[in-house]
This record gives C-alpha cells, sequence and structure tokens, in this order.
C-alpha cells in the first residue's frame, strides 16, 4: 500500500498543483469568459482583433522550439526524426483536416525514424 | 451540470449524447494521447491525474507540460494556458446569450465543461435562444447530453493513457505525441493570410528568444506576432480608407476607428 501511495505522489511537488489548480480557473475564465457579468459588455477593439491571432502564436510559440531545438540551441542536423515527423503531420493536416490522423500519421514517422536509425 | 434530473431525463439531453457519439472515439484518442503524453514529460501520477480532472482542456495541458517541466513561473505558464484558449473566449460571446437565463454558477459550470466539438454542435443546432422557458431548457439539455459524453470519453481515455504510460520506455519518445497534437490544432487556426504570419512570425521569435530567463520567449514571441499583425491591420485599413472625394462616407467611419482605439 505504502509502496503504491509512494508510486503516485513521487515528484510531486506544490507549485506544480498550485499551478494545476491555477490552470484549471484559466479554463473556467476562457470558457466562460463573457458569462461571467450580467451586464451585457463588449471587448475593446483591438482586443477582438487581437482574439483572431493570439492563439496560433501562443501554440507556434511553443510548438516551433519542441521541434527545431534541443538542450536550448538550435538543431544543426537534418537527421532528427522530429523535423520529418512534423512535416509529415503538417502535410496529413492540409490533405485531410484531422487532428487525429496528423498525431498518428506523425507519430508513424517519428517512431520508426527515432527508434530503429537512432535520430 | 449534466447530472441534474431535470436535463438528464429531457429528451433533447439524449440528442445531445447521440450527436457527439460518432466524435466520441477521436476525443477518446486524444485523451489518452494527452494522459501518456502527461507521464512520458515527466510529471508524477498524481500532479497528471489532478491536471487531467481539473483543467480539462486538452490543449492548454499540452502546452503547460513543457513549461512545468522547465520550471517556468506560474504566470508564464497560466498567460500561456490562457492565449491557448482564447478562441474559447469567441466560444463564450456566441454561447452569451444561450445561457444568461441561468444563474451565474450554473452557467460557468456549463462553460467549463463546454469544449470545442460540443460548442460546434450546439450552434449548428440551434441558431437563436429560446424564447419560452422549456426552449431554454431543450436547449440547456441537449448541450448538457454533448457535454456528459464528450467529458467522460476525455476523463476515462486520459486516465487510461496514464495508467498505459507506465508501461511504455521514455526512450521512445512518445511525449512528442503531444506536440504533434498542438501541430495539427495550429494547423487548424490557420485559416487566412494574416494568421499564418502571426504563426510564422511567433515561431521564430520564440527560437530567437529562446536564451531569455523564465521561458520569456513564449510571452515575447505571442506579443511580438500580436502586435506585428494588429500593426499591419491598421495599415491596411488606412490604405484603403484613404480618403477621395467619392467616399466621404468611409473617410467618416475611419475617423472614428481611430478614435475608439
Amino acid at each position: 500500500m505504502n509502496a503504491v501511495i509512494d508510486t503516485v505522489f513521487a515528484g510531486t511537488d506544490v507549485w506544480s498543483l498550485a499551478v494545476i489548480v491555477g490552470l484549471a480557473m484559466v479554463t473556467v475564465l476562457a470558457r466562460g469568459f463573457f458569462m461571467i457579468s450580467n451586464q451585457p459588455w463588449q471587448l475593446p477593439h483591438w482586443a477582438q482583433r487581437g482574439l483572431q491571432y493570439a492563439p496560433i502564436a501562443a501554440l507556434s510559440a511553443v510548438v516551433v522550439p519542441e521541434i527545431v531545438m534541443s538542450q536550448g540551441e538550435l538543431i544543426t542536423t537534418w537527421q532528427d526524426a522530429r523535423l520529418f515527423a512534423a512535416a509529415a503531420g503538417v502535410l496529413i493536416y492540409f490533405a485531410k483536416r484531422d487532428v487525429l490522423l496528423t498525431i498518428l500519421g506523425g507519430m508513424a514517422v517519428f517512431l520508426p525514424l527515432h527508434l530503429l536509425l537512432g535520430w | 451540470m449534466f447530472f441534474h434530473p431535470k436535463l438528464f431525463k429531457h429528451p433533447e439531453f439524449k440528442l445531445g449524447l447521440r450527436d457527439i457519439a460518432p466524435q466520441a472515439p477521436g476525443v477518446a484518442a486524444w485523451g489518452l494521447m494527452t494522459g501518456v503524453a502527461m507521464m512520458k514529460s515527466g510529471m508524477s501520477v498524481f500532479e497528471a491525474v489532478a491536471m487531467t480532472l481539473l483543467v480539462f482542456a486538452g490543449s492548454s495541458q499540452l502546452a503547460a507540460i513543457p513549461l512545468l517541466v522547465a520550471g517556468a513561473p506560474a504566470w508564464v505558464i497560466l498567460a500561456t494556458g490562457f492565449c491557448v484558449n482564447l478562441r474559447f473566449v469567441v466560444f463564450s460571446l456566441h454561447l452569451r446569450p444561450f445561457f444568461m437565463h441561468l444563474p451565474r454558477w450554473e452557467r460557468l459550470t456549463h462553460a467549463y465543461v463546454t469544449a470545442d466539438i460540443s460548442y460546434v454542435l450546439f450552434t449548428r443546432r440551434f441558431h437563436a435562444p429560446g424564447q419560452t422557458p422549456e426552449e431554454q431548457r431543450a436547449q440547456e439539455a441537449y448541450m448538457a447530453g454533448s457535454d456528459c459524453l464528450n467529458w467522460s470519453s476525455w476523463m476515462v481515455s486520459s486516465l487510461v493513457g496514464i495508467v498505459l504510460a507506465n508501461f511504455i520506455p521514455p526512450s521512445w519518445g512518445l511525449g512528442f505525441a503531444g506536440i504533434l497534437c498542438l501541430l495539427g490544432i495550429q494547423c487548424s487556426l490557420a485559416s487566412s493570410r494574416m494568421r499564418i504570419l502571426a504563426s510564422a512570425v511567433a515561431g521564430v521569435a520564440a527560437v530567437v528568444a529562446y536564451a531569455l530567463p523564465l521561458k520569456l520567449n513564449i510571452v515575447f514571441a505571442i506579443a511580438v506576432a500580436v502586435v506585428l499583425c494588429l500593426t499591419l491591420e491598421r495599415f491596411k485599413e488606412r490604405s484603403m480608407s484613404t480618403p477621395t472625394p467619392m467616399q466621404k462616407g468611409n473617410t467618416q467611419t475611419g475617423g472614428q476607428h481611430e478614435r475608439r482605439d
């Protein structure tokens, strides 16, 4: 029993849990943003326009470094499974318009290159 | 609030369940992958379970993982999560008139469990807010039904993923599936030239500014991309509304625009 409890909690720290609770509140805030106030109201024009660009910019800012960098440096080789997997993923998305197929197709490229060739 | 009898006994509840059923396997596969990705990025079981049960937003969960593991400050993680979630802000504006008759905590609970697919199905079925209490109840029940199946398939599959991850060696690099998922969502948002530009600028800026401490490169990249695109928009508007004697009306709206900004 103690071993199970140790495995479940191993590496858990209060700071991470606080961030997780914070992220849950971010979910409520974002999904209920215009339902919080009883008064109807509008965002300023610039903020409405900003909504067009911020989500894709945020995703790109997280995703691109995870594909083209390792240990804080831009990779200098093309022999990296992530590059091919990402390229395949983008192609598959625009061919099929399906996020799930993007993941499956990307991993189908990633795993052989990574596990068999060690890229 | 899908466990309220007045909702799950309503015929619209079943309809909501039925409409989202074809999407459930896709949601489950995505949840499974998110569960595995959380564990393979070095989160503890307890953290991964807490994140699954509380956060309930795949894209912000996946975006938070590398930041959490790198020890970025809380505000950077929360701000990134919020930016990734900004599409829901747009949805909430759309859904507001449908749920404003409810008390605040009830409508916020509905909003909390309404993810992308339920929103799409709901707005496809209902074009205008219900006028009578019966219509409002029917809409609420439909939303509750589709949220219910969406939520359950996400939760069950994520938890299964967390368990399965223990049997997969970290050297397989399965955490990369999470990045591919974000990449797919990113592609799905690339619906205009300006958005593609925002995406490209943010990607380059995040790499160039990678050396910034505290993962601030993410915040920096979002800011650069958004400011650049808004500035370009202003230029475009201005060049389109160049005052000519023929377009007096246009010039006036252009002027109002500037004052509002």
